[in-house]
């Protein structure tokens, strides 16, 4: 995989980035109009990771976008540590780390005293922070440098969506495009096409829910400021009485700062420096030297599509769902439903899974959807109260908050983005044996800290400046199943019926956990097995801990891991039949409440 | 039914002053502020999600749509 950290960054500015059109085969060679697996329609982050991890998947896309631009100004900043995960699996993770102001601790105030303290990743062995802040130009522009190096990636800028056709086994859009409009076909369409989907509007769709009667000033200011790395959240401070104000750090010095001003502000007079100005200065003092970089205004809205596929067409992030930005969940959800979406549309394409396995994309997300509208919009009550009584509740937590404990619990200025656990897809198996809740079957793999020699076999698969390695790095991309033993630990005969369930049609890779570092046996043991098993070291027991898999068992156990890293199944013992069964669960081939039938691999 | 509504206060008529005294020279709106407070913090010590809902129906059941503002 290339790694792209040599590319010199420094003088890129990507806000300023332009790109070609180039006509495209459509259009210059006459008659030829092949149907292609997947064209991904939008080019912004959610755009870009579904057409780089379909990419991964062996799937060629065409990714449309109707500009030639990145993003400008001040969008989505923070990017959650599933994000990261995400962005790591990709390949480009470490350069969104490099560049991006990490955090994990916010403070909220009710006037000009603090209330709150809270810190999101209190427990280390993590790779990654619990956020990161970077411009959303920033992220575009390094997912697309990315996607460059990509070949099954075909980018067409300037190229805009201006109708769809339905057809049984292909879909038809029309791209205009500054040299004439041309007919594009594909299996399957992916809208990642933004809060007004052209496509969803255009198949006669909506989003649904509800809108907040409130409006805030986002102001990207650049200045040297003594504020730590920590989200900080006002109530009714003096700078700004009555209202709520918002301050994050990004990189290149420069700072957000979400000014709420009420349903009855005038947008167009707010966005003026003379009124801009006086408000920023009010929250810094007299003494910091600032400038403006960005300034506008924006109102927010809670809202989905009943149901986020359509047949042939899938939408994703904004395009599938809106939510007010208070909790981080509108790009790291987008993000997410990229990842979710892509190995199933490629288990589809090559013939591993049947066509409704894309059901349970919308089961799933449509799922994790509703919890992030939920707490979205449960933050916004709490942000901007809807009646007086609601007002005078919501003051009365901040009051009660200064002193008492429980009161801190309700203060309520952001419940920040987690990856939904998707207890009830009908892609888990049920636990069987008893287990913790933690990684339960739907949850996204928590991480682990990981010694540096392997077996054979292995990759480190590091790309962190640290040189640790990490359990995340081991999954993802096809099925995996960790198994929580040293190889040598299993018979020959148990290791020859695993390595015989990689051999069957859909990729299956395996992990062994060890709590010790790989010896000569290990090593003999992985070779008899082929390219297919890795062993990693489990060097703080975290991994041990985490997936709640003692090292002292009688047996070992082993979880079935997701291509997208969330949990399907997992058992304290290893039985080759459950496991089968498990996998045809996981890729749609059971129905919902069938009797599951069972499969021979070979 | 969970929440209790026979009778469990210690000394109802001290109680019932108490509640009253609790709001002297207050304005409206202050105590309105206060009743707030003190519904936070006795919810807090009750705890229990079903009990606190039903407490709440319960509470509301009284309310006619004569008495609901228009929207």
């Amino acid at each position: 995989m290339n790694n792209i950290s040599s590319i010199d960054t420094a003088a890129i500015d990507y806000q300023q980035q332009r790109f070609p059109y180039q006509p495209c085969a459509e259009q210059t060679r006459p008659g030829h109009a092949p149907i292609h697996p997947v064209v991904v329609v939008g080019a912004g982050p959610v755009g870009l990771v579904t057409a780089i991890d379909l990419a991964r998947q062996g799937i060629k896309v065409v990714l449309v976008d109707d500009d030639n631009t990145l993003s400008t100004g001040s969008r989505a900043i923070c990017f959650a540590q599933r994000t990261l995960d995400i962005f790591d699996r990709l390949g480009c993770g470490q350069r969104m780390v490099d560049k991006g102001v990490g955090w994990n601790r916010g403070k909220v105030f009710l006037r000009d005293q603090p209330v709150y303290e809270f810190d999101l990743l209190p427990e280390r062995g993590h790779a990654r922070p619990a956020f990161i802040n970077l411009q959303q130009y920033y992220v575009e522009g390094y997912l697309l440098e990315q996607a460059q190096t990509l070949p099954d990636i075909d980018i067409r800028w300037s190229s805009k969506v201006s109708a769809i056709e339905h057809h049984a086994d292909h879909e038809t859009l029309t791209v205009d495009s500054p040299e004439g409009s041309y007919r594009l076909k594909a299996r399957y369409v992916v809208a990642a096409d933004g809060a007004r989907s052209p496509l969803r509007r255009m198949m006669g769709l909506e989003s649904v829910g509800h809108t907040f009667r409130d409006r805030f000033l986002i102001a990207d200011v650049r200045m040297d400021a003594p504020f730590p790395a920590e989200r900080w959240f006002w109530f009714d401070p003096p700078f700004h009485p009555n209202q709520s104000v918002l301050l994050h750090r990004q990189p290149d010095e420069v700072w957000r700062i979400d000014f709420q001003l009420g349903w009855d502000a005038d947008p167009v007079l707010e966005k003026t420096p003379e009124k801009v100005i006086p408000r920023v200065r009010a929250l810094l003092g007299p003494e910091v030297q600032f400038s403006l970089e960005w300034v506008s205004v924006y109102t927010f809205a809670c809202v989905r599509m009943a149901r986020f596929r359509h047949g042939r067409v899938l939408f994703v992030g904004d395009a599938a769902h809106c939510v007010s930005p208070f909790g981080a969940r509108g790009a790291n959800s987008g993000i997410q439903d990229a990842e979710n979406l892509a190995w199933k549309l490629a288990c589809v394409l090559q013939g591993q899974a049947p066509e409704s396995l894309l059901d349970s994309y919308a089961d799933e997300r449509e799922f994790a959807a509703d919890e992030n509208l939920l707490n979205s919009t449960r933050s916004t009550d709490f942000i901007t109260p809807k009646s007086g009584v609601s007002r005078c509740f919501r003051d009365a937590v901040l009051d009660l908050a200064r002193e008492h404990d429980f009161a801190r619990r309700l203060v309520n200025s952001g419940r920040l983005s987690l990856p939904a656990t998707l207890h009830a897809s009908p892609l888990n198996t049920g636990d069987h044996a008893s287990f913790s809740a933690g990684m339960q079957p739907g949850a996204a793999c928590c991480d682990a800290p990981l010694g540096g020699t392997n077996g054979t076999n292995g990759t480190s698969g590091t790309d962190s400046n640290d040189g640790r390695d990490w359990l995340l790095r081991h999954l993802g991309d096809s099925f995996v199943l960790m198994i929580f033993a040293p190889a040598a630990n299993l018979a020959p005969s148990q290791l020859q019926e695993l390595a015989g369930m990689t051999q069957a049609r859909l990729p299956l890779r395996l992990l062994f956990i060890s709590a010790t570092p790989a010896t000569p046996s290990d090593c003999q043991a992985l070779d008899s097995m082929g390219a297919v098993a890795t062993q990693v070291h489990d060097i703080e027991g975290l991994a041990a801990r985490r997936y709640d898999m003692p090292a002292h068992a009688s047996a070992p156990g082993c979880y079935l891991i997701r291509p997208d890293q969330h949990v399907c199944a997992r058992w304290r013992d290893i039985d080759v039949l459950a496991i089968l069964q498990a996998l045809w669960r996981a890729t749609g081939h059971a129905g919902r409440g069938d009797a599951i039938a069972v499969k021979d691999a070979a | 039914m969970i929440l209790n509504t026979s009778p469990n206060l210690a000394r109802p008529d001290d109680f019932y002053e108490a509640l009253i005294a609790m709001h002297r020279d207050l304005d409206d709106d202050t105590s309105q502020a206060v009743n707030a407070r003190l519904i936070l913090l006795l919810c807090n010590h009750i705890g229990g999600h079903d009990v606190l809902l039903e407490a709440m129906q319960r509470a509301r059941a009284s309310v006619t749509p004569a008495t609901v503002a228009a929207a």
